[in-house]
C-alpha cells in the first residue's frame, strides 16, 4: 500500500499514543492502524545496552513480551534502533536466561539448584563470617607511624554495576559502605 | 558529556578521537549526520579506519597511545596561529594566572619529582597568590609566568613535524584536522569533541582527557550549544553507577569516600571543602558540608544526630588505593575471602584475564548476580582446569532484565529516564533491588541476633522502603532526591519558603548541613519532588529549538542540559553566538532565559553579585593548568608501557608516576606488532548480554583478530586462517580477518603493523571464543588506574590448537 517508513512509525506512534504520554503500561488503542499490536499492552523502556538512552515500546499480552520496537516519540532515537537495541526482545524471551538459583559446592564439578531462601541465608552468613574475621578497626599509617580508626571490612570486595538502575546503585552503595566495604568498584574503572 | 546526544546537531565541526560512535553508539550518528546535512565537518582520528571514519570528511590515522602528541600539536597550532577564543580564554580560564616561580619543566619531567615515591610535590606547581589571597593574574597574558605563556612554551615543542613523526599521521591529514577543528575558535562557530575508551584506557588517560578539554577551552567550545567535551559512555547506566559512587574513592554525588585521617566529620569537611578568598567565585563544592550531612541523614536517619557526628564514624575509611586492578592483585595473592559481582564479569572484562581467572579460584566464596551464566560464574569449570582443584563456593543468582523491573537509568548526557515493568521476571529471577534488599535484611538479622564486629553501621542503617515484596522503588528515588526531616523555613533572597517535615526537597540548593534535610545523592536532588517523578516526564516540547527537550525526563544537575553554560555568554550575559543562544541575561526581568543556568547570579560583569562560570572550581576559572593531577599540570607525551618506539620528545619514556609491572615487555623482537582492543555494534562489553542472543550471534558468531593486507601478505595468512596472538601475558586463538581498515604505522621511518581485536568473547554463552583480555596488561592511568587496553605489543602466528 506504499506506506513510507515515516508514515509507518507515525502509525505506531498513534497506536501507542495513550501509553506514550505517560509511558506507564496501558492498552494500545483498539483502533490501532497497525494490526500486529492491536489489543496488546504497551509500556515504554530505555535500552539496556550503550548510554545513548534510546526509548523503546514493549508490547505484552497475557504477561508475555510479544514485541519490542523503537519508541517513535523518543526525542533521541525517534523510533530508530541499532542491532543490539533491536534485539532487546531476545533478552526478554530467551531460553538461555538464568531461571533458577544455582549453587556450586567447593571442589564440585556441577551446579545444583537451590531455593532463594537457602542461598540468601548462606550468602548472608558468608558475608558476616568474612566481615567479622577481616574487620579492621584500626590501621597503621606507615608515613607517620600512627594508628588510625578505619572501621573497614578488608576480606571481601563488591563489584558492579553499570547495568543496575540508579535506585539499585544507590542501595548497593549504601549497603556496601554499611558493611564496611572499601573495595567497591565497577566498570567505570575499566 | 558536558552536552548531550541531540546537541550534536548544533555543531559546525565534530571531532571524534578515541571513540567510534557509528559502531558503538549508532543512534548518535543520527545527530552527527543532521549536523553534517547543515554543513558541519566530521573529523575522525583513530588507529583504524572505523565505521565512523568511513563517514568522515577528514580521517587521520594515529598510532595507539600517542593522543597527547596529537592533541598537544593542535593546542600548539591554535596558539601559534592565534585561533583561540581570546575573550573566553582571558575571562573564563586560568590562562592569565601567575604560577609559582618554582615551576620548571625539563626533558619530560616537571620539577620536584620524588624518585623514590614516584610523585611530584604539587605545592611547587601551585598558583602564586597575591596579598589578598587570590591567585595573581596578568590580564594581558604576557607575563612569562602566566599560564598562557607557560602553556605556549610547553607545547611549542609539539610542532607538526615532530607530532606526525610520533603519531605516524600523514602531515597533510594532520594539517587538515588542525585547520578544520581549530577554525571553531570563533564566537560564531561551535566544535564538539567526542571521546571514549580510546582516550581513557591509557597510562596517561587523564592527561589525554585534559588535552581534549584544554583544546576545547582554548577554542571557547565549553558551555555552548554544539560544543563540549563529550565522553561517550558505553553502558546504559555507567553514568548513574558513577554518580552513585560505586568506586572505592567516592560516595554518591562525587563526594569523596573518607580517608583514614579524616578522623571525624569536621576533619572530613575541612579536607574536602575547598576554600576561596574570591567573593566572585561560586565555589560550589563549598557546599560539601550540606551534601555529606544530608547523605548521612539519608543513611542513618534519626540515628544520625549532631551529637554523634551524624554517624560519620560508621563509614569505612580508606588508606591507599582499592582500585579494580589492586583488588585483583590482592585476590590473586589470596588476600580476599569473598566477592560479589552485580552484573559484572571480571573473568573477561578486566586486563590480564588469565591472572583474573586464577585470582577467582583463591576466593572462599563468590556470588554472581546476572541474567546469564557468565565466564565469572563458571570460572571453576573453564577449559583447561580441573574443578576439583578449585575450592571456591559459588552462588549464581538469576537477575531480572530491564523490562522486568521499574527504575531509572542515566544516559551519557545525564538524562535520568524512567523505565517501567512490562512483565514479571522470568523463572525465579529477581530484580537487583530485591536481591540487595535481601542481602541487607538477612545480614542485619544475623547482627541483631548474634555478636559480631562493629554491628552498628548495619543495625542502625535507615532502610525504610515500604512493606512490599521488594523495596518500593519510588521510596528509594524519593530518598535519593531528599526530604525535610523537620518543619523548616528558608529565606531565599526576597522569598520565604516554608517546608513541612517529610516534604521533598525541591533542589539541592535547599539542602542543609544541620541535619534538617536528607539526600542520598545530592546531584539528583530535584529528580523526585512534590511535583512528582521528574524522570518519568515525556513532554516533547523544545522551546529553544536547540534540542534541549527540558521537560523530557530529568537531567542532573537541576535539569541543566548543557553544563558550564554561563561560559556561552560574554561577561555582560549576551550570547557569544546569538544564532545559537543557549542562555541570555534579560536585564529588564533580571533573570536568565534559555537552559537552566549554572547558578542564578547575574552576569559576571555585575560587580556585586556576578560569578565566574566554572563554578565547580574554587578559583571559578577553567583550568588550562591543572593543580591536582599526579602527573603534572600540563599533558606531556609519553609512550605506552609497551611501545615499539622511543619517546621522540624527551628521554622520559613512560609516564614517570606510573610503576611498571613485571609482566610488561617492549621486546619488539618477540612482540613486533601493536595490539589494540575494540568494540562492535553486534556485541556488548564482555558479551554476557549479547553472545546468547540468537539474532546477534548470527551476525557475529565468532572471535576474530583483524590485520592489514600488508601484514597478511608478510605472514602468508589467508582470510579465515586460524591464528594465535601472543603477548607477555598470554595467548589467544582466533580466526584472522584481513581488511584494508587496518594499515601499518610509520614509526620513525619503519612501518609497524597493528593487530586489532574485539574483547567481547569468552567461554560462556552460545557464541564462544577466546578473550582478548588474556593479552592486555594490568597497568593503568596514573590518576584513575584505568588499564592500558588500547596499546600493547604482541606477536601473531598461524596455527594454534584450533587450526
Amino acid at each position: 500500500m506504499g506506506m513510507s517508513r515515516r508514515q509507518f512509525l507515525q502509525g505506531g506512534a498513534l497506536a501507542a499514543a495513550g501509553v506514550a504520554i505517560s509511558g506507564k503500561p496501558g492498552e494500545a488503542s483498539v483502533d490501532s492502524p497497525v494490526t500486529r499490536i492491536k489489543g496488546l499492552k504497551a509500556s515504554t523502556t530505555i535500552c539496556p545496552f550503550c548510554a545513548v538512552g534510546c526509548g523503546l515500546l514493549v508490547h505484552t499480552k497475557n504477561g508475555k513480551v510479544i514485541n519490542i520496537e523503537g519508541d517513535p516519540q523518543h526525542p533521541i532515537n525517534q523510533g530508530a534502533l541499532c542491532s543490539k537495541g533491536s534485539s532487546l526482545f531476545q533478552i526478554a524471551v530467551n531460553e538461555k536466561r538464568l531461571q533458577k538459583v544455582m549453587y556450586r559446592a567447593p571442589g564440585s564439578d556441577r551446579f545444583e539448584e537451590k531455593s532463594w531462601d537457602w542461598a540468601l541465608d548462606k550468602i548472608a552468613l558468608r558475608m558476616k563470617e568474612t566481615r567479622d574475621k577481616t574487620f579492621k578497626v584500626s590501621e597503621l599509617n606507615k608515613k607517620d607511624n600512627k594508628e588510625y580508626v578505619v572501621n573497614r571490612t578488608d576480606g571481601m570486595a563488591f563489584f558492579g554495576g553499570a547495568g543496575l538502575d540508579n535506585e539499585e546503585c544507590y542501595l548497593w552503595s549504601k549497603f556496601s559502605r554499611a558493611m564496611g566495604v572499601g573495595q567497591l568498584e565497577h566498570q567505570a574503572r575499566l | 558529556m558536558t552536552n548531550h546526544w541531540i546537541d550534536l546537531k548544533n555543531s559546525d565541526a565534530i571531532f571524534i578521537i578515541g571513540c567510534n560512535p557509528a559502531e558503538n553508539h549508532p543512534i548518535s550518528f543520527k545527530w552527527i549526520e543532521e549536523a553534517m546535512d547543515k554543513g558541519a565537518k566530521l573529523i575522525v582520528v583513530d588507529p583504524r579506519y572505523t565505521r565512523s571514519a568511513s563517514k568522515a570528511d577528514i580521517y587521520a590515522q594515529i598510532r595507539p597511545g600517542t593522543d597527547i602528541a596529537f592533541l598537544g600539536g593542535m593546542i600548539n597550532y591554535a596558539l601559534q596561529n592565534n585561533l583561540i577564543h581570546e575573550e573566553y580564554v582571558r575571562e573564563y580560564t586560568n590562562a592569565p594566572f601567575i604560577i609559582s616561580e618554582k615551576y620548571d619543566f625539563k626533558d619530560g619531567m616537571f620539577c620536584s619529582f620524588d624518585e623514590q615515591e614516584k610523585t611530584y610535590d604539587l605545592k611547587s606547581l601551585a598558583y602564586e597568590l597575591g596579598p589578598d589571597g587570590k591567585p595573581r593574574r596578568d590580564n594581558s597574558m604576557k607575563d612569562p609566568r602566566c599560564v598562557l605563556q607557560l602553556m605556549k612554551k610547553h607545547f611549542s615543542r609539539y610542532d607538526v613535524d615532530k607530532v606526525c613523526s610520533i603519531t605516524g599521521t600523514k602531515k597533510e591529514d594532520y594539517l587538515k584536522v588542525a585547520q578544520a577543528f581549530c577554525g571553531t575558535g570563533r564566537a560564531d562557530k561551535a566544535g564538539t569533541l567526542l571521546y571514549a575508551m580510546g582516550i581513557t584506557q591509557s597510562t596517561h588517560g587523564t592527561q589525554n582527557v585534559r588535552a581534549t578539554a584544554m583544546l576545547q577551552t582554548l577554542l571557547g567550545n565549553i558551555g555552548i550549544a554544539g560544543g563540549g567535551v563529550n565522553a561517550l559512555r558505553g553502558e546504559s547506566n555507567v553514568q548513574g553507577s558513577t554518580d552513585y559512587g560505586l568506586l572505592f574513592h567516592l560516595l554518591p554525588g562525587y563526594l569523596k569516600s573518607p580517608e583514614f585521617d579524616n578522623v571525624d566529620l569536621k576533619s572530613y569537611i575541612d579536607k574536602w571543602t575547598p576554600q576561596t578568598k574570591d567573593g566572585r567565585s561560586a565555589n560550589w563544592w563549598g557546599n560539601t558540608p550540606k551534601y555529606i550531612t544530608s547523605l548521612l541523614k539519608a543513611w542513618y536517619g534519626d540515628n544520625a544526630t549532631q551529637a554523634n557526628d551524624f554517624c560519620y564514624s560508621y563509614l569505612p575509611k580508606r588508606m591507599g588505593s582499592y582500585a579494580y586492578n589492586k583488588i585483583m592483585d590482592k585476590m590473586l595473592a589470596g588476600g580476599l575471602e569473598g566477592l560479589v559481582c552485580m552484573g559484572m564479569n571480571p573473568a573477561v572484562g578486566g586486563p590480564d584475564s588469565g591472572n583474573a581467572r586464577t585470582a577467582l579460584s583463591k576466593l572462599k566464596w563468590l556470588v554472581t548476580v546476572d541474567l546469564w551464566e557468565t565466564e565469572t560464574s563458571i570460572f571453576w569449570k573453564r577449559p583447561g582446569v580441573n574443578p576439583s582443584d578449585i575450592q571456591t563456593e559459588v552462588f549464581m543468582l538469576p537477575a531480572a532484565s530491564s523490562v522486568e523491573k521499574e527504575g531509572s537509568i542515566s544516559n551519557s548526557g545525564r538524562w535520568a529516564q524512567w523505565r517501567y515493568k512490562a512483565v514479571e521476571p522470568v523463572g525465579h529471577s529477581m530484580s537487583d533491588l530485591w536481591i540487595i534488599d535481601q542481602f541487607f535484611k538477612r545480614v542485619r538479622n544475623l547482627y541483631s541476633k548474634e555478636k559480631g564486629a562493629f554491628p552498628e553501621p548495619i543495625t542502625k542503617l535507615a532502610w525504610n522502603y515500604g512493606n512490599g515484596h521488594e523495596p518500593d522503588v519510588h521510596l528509594v528515588a524519593k530518598e535519593i532526591n531528599g526530604y525535610f526531616t523537620k518543619d523548616t523555613t528558608i529565606v531565599d533572597k526576597d522569598k520565604t519558603l516554608e517546608f513541612k517535615k517529610g516534604d521533598q526537597v525541591p533542589m539541592f540548593k535547599y539542602l542543609q548541613a544541620d541535619g534538617s534535610t536528607t539526600s542520598g545523592c545530592w546531584v539528583y536532588s530535584g529528580s523526585y519532588t512534590k511535583e512528582g517523578n521528574q524522570m518519568a516526564r515525556r513532554d516533547q516540547s523544545d522551546p529553544t529549538g536547540l534540542g534541549l527537550f527540558p521537560k523530557w525526563s530529568w537531567c542532573w544537575p537541576v535539569n541543566r542540559r548543557i553544563i558550564y553554560n554561563r561560559a556561552s555568554v560574554n561577561t555582560a550575559g549576551e550570547p557569544f553566538n546569538p544564532k545559537r543562544a543557549l542562555i541570555a541575561w534579560d536585564g529588564l526581568e533580571k533573570k536568565w532565559k534559555g537552559d537552566v543556568p549554572d547558578g542564578p547570579w547575574p552576569p559576571m560583569k555585575d560587580d556585586k553579585e556576578g560569578k565566574y562560570p566554572f563554578i565547580m572550581l574554587p578559583e571559578g576559572h577553567a583550568r588550562l593548568y591543572a593543580l591536582d593531577l599526579k602527573d603534572g599540570p600540563f599533558p606531556e607525551h609519553y609512550e605506552p608501557m609497551e611501545s615499539p618506539s622511543r619517546n621522540q620528545l624527551s628521554r622520559t619514556q613512560n609516564n614517570p608516576v606510573v610503576k611498571l609491572p613485571k609482566n610488561v615487555s617492549s621486546d619488539t623482537v618477540k612482540f613486533p606488532f601493536i595490539g589494540t582492543t575494540y568494540r562492535m555494534t553486534e556485541h556488548w562489553q564482555t558479551g554476557g548480554m549479547t553472545r546468547s542472543v540468537p539474532w546477534l550471534v548470527e551476525l557475529v558468531p565468532d572471535m576474530f583478530v583483524e590485520i592489514s593486507e600488508s601484514l597478511a601478505k608478510q605472514k602468508g595468512f589467508r582470510k579465515g586462517d586460524k591464528v594465535k596472538v601472543t603477548t607477555e601475558r598470554g595467548t589467544i586463538e582466533a580466526v584472522v580477518l584481513i581488511t584494508s581498515r587496518l594499515k601499518p604505522f610509520n614509526v620513525e621511518g619503519k612501518m609497524i603493523e597493528q593487530v586489532g581485536m574485539p574483547w567481547h568473547f569468552g567461554y560462556a554463552g552460545t557464541a564462544k571464543g577466546d578473550s582478548a583480555n588474556m593479552l592486555t596488561p594490568s597497568v593503568g592511568c596514573a590518576n584513575t588506574s584505568i588499564p592500558e587496553f588500547k596499546a600493547f605489543l604482541c606477536n601473531i602466528e598461524k596455527g594454534g590448537s584450533k587450526a
